[in-house]
């Protein structure tokens, strides 16, 4: 028998074995193809959830509509609200491609991320403040980012135009200090658990979350503080329909600093080992590790990425709404767990894509809902993914 | 092995277990007498002391019990403890305030019911968003689950401090007539009801302690003691601080209900297959329980008793505000729940004891003891200043400034404790215990002797 049987080339045995997967699959679990959108139907027409969603989506669609029409709405308004959202959604998005990094190849929530944020944006003010105020005032306040109202942003004119040179250097302090703390963390916390359940990963880095951020009240003070020169940001009016919405240079910056990070990380996980190596490492550590795959150092590759878009994330989130406090990460750390779920956990474009879905929804819910509520739509928004697509919108697309 | 060594292990564990509580419960307590001693306290002051300590060990307590009925017995990560405490407070607020407004224009009123009423109100409010966020949630992963319960924390913040929600102003009448024919006629008491926006509510209802002791008759015979106080020890106003204690006794014995109901609920055929879930829930699954029920169920109770914590926290407080209700409150409880060790509720009981007499409440006292100990001047108003008098090799500044942010600290504090469990402790003080799912004992008995004696090394030195 054996020997009459003829020989398949290398491909068609790959065929075979993949026909004969899906039959098994097939027959093991009783699905099919069809049967698992007739499913998708039948969940549709069963779940009232499913149908509750539908019908909130058209509500809106119509009381949009209706608003427009009738004046309710001012098309400037609205436009000024995409707008916002759409800067929020970038700093979300820059925030969210290193939790969903950390998040996949390390496998845990990590909580801390959102204080790592805020040392970004401190580490960064304080250099802006130095450079920008040195000569006229004391180093220490400076340094302090003027805990207590020793030094004002407006007045030492801490903004893009009026400080470049202060700016670009804050920036990049704020990145290269978030890495090295997200380093010194990670040797000293989590390398020793690192075989640790996702959970027991998850409550230490509650722990490290604590501890980061009521150092930082500890050594900055609890008072929040404007850190630009706000009357002084270059803006333009842009005339929309019925009226005008503003955009700053800071907007501009920010999406600049904001488009060529996301670019840069695109590229460097596109074009060298590494990104291969992130998904192998995502799919499977130990698989990872027979292969060769040294997978301490993408870690720690890991780490450098995500910390640094973190960090020049919290410092452009800093700089663009112009005002700074110790718990600014903690409050947006909710939203980019919402971005990176929203996107699928593990993929970048995911990250960004989710994040900008974030920041629309936090900032354009405003004209269905009272203003209180707009981050907790987009909460809402994170916990319908969660329960009809755990996956996120961009799944199947991991990391590069 | 005899049915008489069997007993008397079973003897033995139980004596352990309450000389373990007292042990702890002991050494905290006269850690804060000596403290007191060293402040140079009166006894109004020592009894003060201990009435505030004994109030947070009992919430603490209370709500570590609650989480281990999720975490510990069935594996659900919940983190928006705080939603479920604020649901239970407001809700009690709206439904006991008097219809009335008092206390200025800003304040609304609530439906004027007596305040046990209003109480079990707010446990089944609790109870039943617990379900809300339980029915769709629960086929989450634990991390999603920790994701959704803490947003599900913050949306409850967000309605608080909503001005959407702030105050209504009721009909005087609700009538529902349809084609002519009245079906429906109420006439509501209160006047105004809202949750108050940012400034939160006034709890102007009669105070808990008081209702309750009229409600049980006793409390003619309770302000007899209290004035036989006044004659004897305390000649100043003795009755904040005799309530301060009375309540805390309550809420011992409210701990001790609590865990009543959780140590029955572990040992019934139903804790059984919440630990099995805990353990591996497609097993449970496959031997034909229907899981998620049975996780549906434990989530509602458990949110139901942190509803109930809530209320107990807060309801005597005078006044309620959203900031209260942040997330950190969840993380409190958490890292009580990890001292003790996840799974025991010994183990929850004694690490919520533990969280608030040493982390939560101890800062405060050591600051205090530092300054009673040593003359010292205004701290610097920051750290700046702090660090700038290292120039002059002066360190006092900085020690001021250290005991001014004490507050902060703690919570530093706290987060490196937590780091430090997770590394060298994961399991807690009593995590070792934790119960298996199977109602037999499955350890050899060499094994249990190890781990008895480990027990009681533990006892003896984590503290």
């Amino acid at each position: 028998m054996w020997g009459t049987r003829p020989r398949r080339s290398g491909r068609e045995v790959v065929n075979v074995l993949y026909v004969d997967f899906t039959r098994y699959f097939e027959e093991c679990y009783h699905v099919s193809i069809s049967e698992t959108y007739v499913r998708y139907r039948r969940t549709l027409g069963e779940d009232p959830l499913a149908i509750g969603v539908v019908l909130v989506a058209l509500w809106m669609a119509w009381a949009l509509v209706s608003g427009l029409w009738t004046g309710g709405i001012r098309v400037s308004s609205l436009a000024s609200l995409v707008w916002d959202g759409l800067l929020r959604g970038l700093i979300i998005g820059l925030a969210g491609i290193g939790l969903s990094m950390t998040y996949s190849i390390l496998n845990f929530a990590n909580f801390a991320h959102g204080d790592y944020l805020t040392s970004g944006a401190f580490a960064g003010m304080a250099t802006s403040y130095l450079i920008a105020g040195i000569g006229e005032n004391s180093v220490g306040a400076l340094l302090l980012v003027g805990a207590g109202g020793s030094v004002f942003g407006g007045a030492i004119g801490i903004g893009i135009t009026t400080s470049p040179i202060a700016v670009v250097l804050g920036a990049l302090v704020a990145g290269v200090s978030t890495i090295a703390l997200a380093l010194l963390i990670d040797r000293f916390v989590y390398k020793p658990i690192r075989d640790e359940s996702g959970i027991a990963l998850l409550i230490t880095s509650i722990g490290v979350a604590f501890a980061l951020r009521y150092l930082i009240q500890f050594v900055f003070g609890a008072g929040v503080r404007g850190t630009t020169a706000a009357g002084s940001v270059p803006r333009i009016n842009v005339p929309a329909f019925d009226g005008t919405f503003r955009i700053t240079a800071h907007d501009a910056s920010l999406i600049v600093v904001a488009g060529g990070l996301m670019l840069g990380v695109h590229l460097l996980l596109q074009r060298t080992k590494l990104g291969k190596a992130m998904r192998a490492m995502s799919d499977n550590e130990d698989l990872a590790r027979i292969t060769g795959i040294p997978t301490e150092r993408v870690i720690r590759t890991t780490w450098i990425v995500g910390a640094g878009l973190t960090g020049v994330a919290g410092y452009m989130f800093v700089l663009w709404k112009g005002t700074l406090g110790f718990n600014d990460g903690w409050l947006l750390l909710l939203l980019v767990f919402a971005a990176v779920i929203l996107g699928g956990i593990g993929s970048i474009y995911g990250a960004i894509g989710g994040g900008i879905v974030i920041g629309l929804t936090a900032s354009v819910s405003v004209v269905w809902i009272p203003s209180e509520f707009g981050r907790a739509a987009a909460f809402m928004v994170m916990i319908v993914i969660l329960l009809f697509k755990p996956e996120g919108i961009f799944s199947g697309r991991t990391t590069a | 092995m005899s049915a008489d060594d069997l007993r008397g292990r079973f003897g033995g564990l139980l004596d352990r277990d309450v000389t373990l509580v007292l042990a702890v419960l002991g050494a905290v307590y006269l850690a804060y007498v000596l403290a007191g001693v060293a402040f140079g306290y009166g006894l109004r002051g020592q009894l003060n002391s201990i009435a505030n300590l004994t109030f947070y060990i009992g919430v603490f307590g209370m709500l570590a019990l609650a989480l281990n009925l999720h975490w510990g017995y069935t594996g659900l990560f919940n983190i928006g403890i705080v939603g479920f405490m604020g649901i239970g407070v407001y809700v009690t607020a709206l439904v006991s305030k008097p219809p009335v407004a008092q206390g200025g224009a800003a304040q609304v009123g609530g439906l004027g019911l007596p305040l046990g009423v209003g109480m079990v109100a707010g446990v089944v409010v609790a109870g039943l968003f617990g379900l809300l966020v339980a029915l769709p949630a629960l086929r989450l992963r634990a991390d999603y689950l920790a994701i959704v319960t803490v947003a599900f924390s913050e949306i409850i913040r967000f309605t608080m401090m909503s001005r959407t929600f702030q105050s209504y102003t009721v009909p005087d009448t609700i009538d529902l007539t349809i084609a002519g024919v009245q079906l429906f006629s109420f006439d509501p008491t209160a006047d105004t009801i809202g949750l108050g926006g940012g400034g939160g509510l006034i709890l102007n209802y009669p105070d808990p302690l008081e209702a309750l002791l009229r409600t049980l008759f006793l409390w003619e015979p309770y302000m007899g003691f209290v004035g036989f106080v006044q004659r004897t020890l305390i000649p100043n106003n003795p009755k904040p601080v005799i309530d301060g204690l009375l309540y805390g006794v309550l809420l011992l014995v409210g701990v001790g209900l609590f865990y009543l109901l959780l140590s029955r609920t572990g040992k019934s055929p139903f804790g059984r297959v919440l630990k099995a879930i805990r353990e591996d829930e497609d097993v449970a699954n496959a031997l034909g329980k229907d899981t998620d029920r049975f996780k549906l169920t434990a989530f509602v109770l458990g949110s139901a008793l942190m509803g109930l914590g809530g209320i107990l926290w807060y309801s005597s407080r005078g006044s309620i505000t959203p900031p209260s209700f942040r997330p950190n409150i969840t993380f409190f409880v958490w890292i009580a729940l990890i001292i003790g060790g996840a799974g025991s509720n010994t183990g929850s009981f004694l690490g919520g004891a533990i969280f608030a007499g040493v982390l939560y409440e101890g800062p405060r006292y050591v600051k205090n003891l530092v300054e009673t100990a040593f003359e010292l001047g205004d701290a610097p108003r920051n750290f700046g200043e702090a660090v700038a008098a290292f120039g002059s090799l002066d360190p006092v500044p900085f020690i001021l400034y250290t005991l001014d942010s004490v507050s902060q600290l703690r919570l530093v504090i706290m987060g490196v404790v937590l780091i430090w469990l997770m590394h060298n402790r994961p399991e807690g003080l009593l995590g070792h215990r934790k119960e298996t799912a199977s109602s037999i004992d499955l350890s050899r008995p060499s094994g249990e002797d190890a781990s008895k004696a480990a027990t009681a090394a533990d006892g003896g030195e984590n503290r």
